[in-house]
């Protein structure tokens, strides 16, 4: 992935060097928020079961220990195997030494943002473990070698077309076809064939219920289903935030969840795991990867009540015209942009730069994560720790010094109107961020002062 | 200390304070008709909806619906004759085959057109997924309103697995284009008995 090595702003430009495409891409995400939208209009208390949402969470966080132990208990109680993961790296051997205890080569696993998070189809290769993705999203990324771009929809970067080539290289489909009925079944037919010879699959958890000791996995396409009823070992990856108190909660965030992702009343299949089937093992991983220190800091916190819907993404004015890639982290788009600094800051800096902070984020959000103002409490943190983009800092330094004396402030008022009257050619020019795409103003002939003190005399 | 006592004390180390539970997480839901709620509400997520008085209309109509039809099971005594093969099979591989399954369903969901199935109603868990086209028999005097009332009489743990079904499988994962049939079911038909 070359746009790995590109902050977000660089990464956007390439992203925004096709006018058509990022056309498409902004106006059919607005068109994914438009039928959110549409959604939520039927239900009248919906800002009430957003706040019950939020409430339910924000216990969550405050009660996160106990919950996990009771969870925990609940789940062997049930005949279901336990796993702590520390980090990504803790997560992925455990996960490479169940398909081994399985006696296993392959893996068939439906989609986790966690395994994303933590590399794990990378790791699993190169220890010789085959893995296919069977969303049908993520199916296509992992064919052409990408990551996903978008948490709910994982190739919506991509065109028809361009599909349609994926397969006929991949699949055998007829060359030029891009009707996404025939390619859908195509990848379904496909996808059969891997279902049914898997021995052991992987499921994210979309909610653990601490007092059942269950959890729920929710798809469109039921793929998570068809990969874990036909494989022997189910492994379920889970971040520890998953955890929720009662399977009555489920009723908020089962109504909350599809309306907010794709403005579908439900998903089509919300799947309930308490116990394995007869002859079969189910095994959960539960992962910190920096979500107990994303839990110790007060104005990040909150970001961990995330469901992972993607409205965020789909509402962002920026995320719809830079792409999922620009955000270079497994999670795009606001949310990702708030939860990719704890996890490197160096590395992840430029992102909560990524935002007009317009908090559309925020209003959309069925959890109420203050998204916008997460955004803007990070730049603070990230310049402080000296993360700050480095032309940034140097601006923002010439600014205070200016601002902070009056006969500067005046000095430099005079210069930049005489620069622009008879020099336009200094800021007129492709070196001035500020210049691309925009006329620079007219200069007044005084400043605000000159003319205020004019006419007071007058 | 394992990584597990590691995990446990950092977050108790880092949780804040706690906070209560909300007072308030129900609602409630109120339609002129649940049972066209549901109708509207399959028919918008691609599934068809018949209303039927018995189980020989539902026959009638099946008959109708897959005239050619073989690899059809179903588990219900009163629609046998329909089936040439059987649902409880020892190996869920055994499965792959099959053409049309004719489930029951014992809770429906007004105001989002989900039906509840567990291993009640689920000789195997891949049932609903594995087959080409799905049917599911509900009553209408089972039609709850919204999701807080379905939690309110499911217990969810009381098989080991259960799930909402709302609708055909589908996915719009191309040029978010809608194709029904994604790996589940390409169809679903619901017969509402009274």
């Amino acid at each position: 992935m070359n746009q790995l090595t590109l902050n977000h702003a660089d990464a956007a430009i390439e992203f925004n060097k096709n006018e058509a495409k990022v056309d498409w891409h902004d106006e059919t995400l607005w068109f994914v928020r438009t039928k959110r939208d549409r959604a939520v209009a039927q239900v009248p208390e919906w800002e009430q079961l957003r706040e019950a949402a939020s409430q339910i969470k924000n216990h969550v966080l405050s009660n996160m220990h106990d919950l996990l132990v009771q969870f925990e208990e609940n789940a062997i109680g049930n005949g279901i195997k336990i796993h702590w993961a520390a980090d990504a790296a803790e997560h992925n051997a455990i996960i490479h030494r169940l398909i081994q205890e399985a006696g296993a080569t392959q893996l068939v696993k439906s989609k986790s943002m966690l395994t994303e998070e933590c590399h794990l189809n990378d790791y699993l290769k190169e220890k010789g473990i085959e893995v296919i993705d069977s969303d049908l999203g993520e199916r296509i990324v992992q064919m052409r070698g990408e990551p996903p771009s978008h948490i709910v929809l994982p190739a919506i970067h991509l065109t028809k077309a361009e599909v349609g080539e994926t397969f006929h290289k991949h699949l055998g489909t007829d060359k030029g076809a891009t009707d996404p009925q025939y390619l859908t079944e195509a990848a379904r037919q496909h996808l059969r064939e891997t279902f049914l010879t898997r021995k052991v699959a992987l499921t994210g958890v979309n909610f653990a219920i601490a007092e059942t000791g269950g959890f729920v996995v929710c798809t469109n396409e039921g793929n998570a289903d068809m990969g874990v009823h036909l494989a022997d070992v189910h492994i379920a990856a889970m971040g520890f935030e998953k955890v929720i108190p009662r399977a009555e909660h489920l009723g908020v965030f089962l109504r909350l969840l599809a309306r907010s992702a794709t403005g579908q009343p439900i998903t089509t299949f919300s799947s309930h795991f308490h116990r394995p089937r007869s002859g079969q093992e189910m095994h959960i991983v539960i992962v910190d990867n920096g979500r107990s220190r994303q839990l110790g800091r007060p104005d990040f916190r909150n970001s961990l009540k995330c469901i992972r819907c993607a409205a965020c993404l789909n509402t962002c004015p920026v995320y719809r015209r830079s792409g999922g890639f620009s955000y270079h982290s497994a999670i795009a788009g606001p949310i990702g942009s708030i939860l990719a600094p704890n996890l490197d800051m160096k590395e992840n800096a430029d992102l909560p730069f990524a935002s007009t902070l317009c908090g559309s984020c925020s209003n959309v959000c069925p959890v109420k994560i203050d998204i916008h103002e997460q955004l803007y409490k990070w730049r603070q943190v990230l310049m402080q720790e000296g993360y700050g983009p480095g032309s940034k800092t140097v601006a923002m330094k010439a600014m205070a010094t200016v601002l902070e004396s009056p006969r500067l402030y005046r000095m430099a008022g005079k210069v930049g109107r005489g620069v622009l009257r008879f020099a336009p050619v200094t800021v007129e020019n492709r070196l001035n961020p500020w210049y691309n795409q925009r006329e620079m103003p007219a200069p007044p002939t005084e400043s605000f002062r000159d003319w205020y003190i004019n006419h007071k005399k007058s | 200390m394992t990584t597990r006592d590691q995990m446990l004390a950092s977050i108790k180390a880092n949780q804040p304070s706690l906070l209560p539970l909300p007072e308030q997480f129900t609602f409630v839901s109120m339609f002129p008709d649940l049972t066209k709620q549901f109708i509207d509400i399959l028919t918008f997520v691609g599934g068809t909806a018949v209303i039927v008085p018995d189980y020989a209309a539902i026959e009638s109509h099946l008959r109708e619906q897959y005239p050619d039809l073989t690899n059809i099971a179903t588990t219900c005594p009163e629609l046998a004759n329909l089936a040439d093969v059987r649902l409880d099979v020892a190996d869920p591989h055994d499965l792959a085959g099959l053409n049309v399954a004719i489930i029951e369903g014992p809770l429906a969901v007004s105001e989002n057109a989900a039906i509840w199935v567990d291993e009640r109603q689920l000789p195997q868990r891949v049932v609903p997924m594995i087959t080409q086209y799905l049917v599911i028999i509900i009553r209408q005097s089972t039609i709850v309103p919204n999701m807080h009332d379905a939690y309110r009489q499911l217990q969810v743990d009381a098989t080991g697995f259960g799930t909402f079904i709302c609708g055909p499988s589908k996915t719009a994962d191309i040029e978010q284009s809608l194709v029904i049939g994604a790996h589940g079911a390409r169809s679903l038909i619901v017969y509402i008995l009274p």
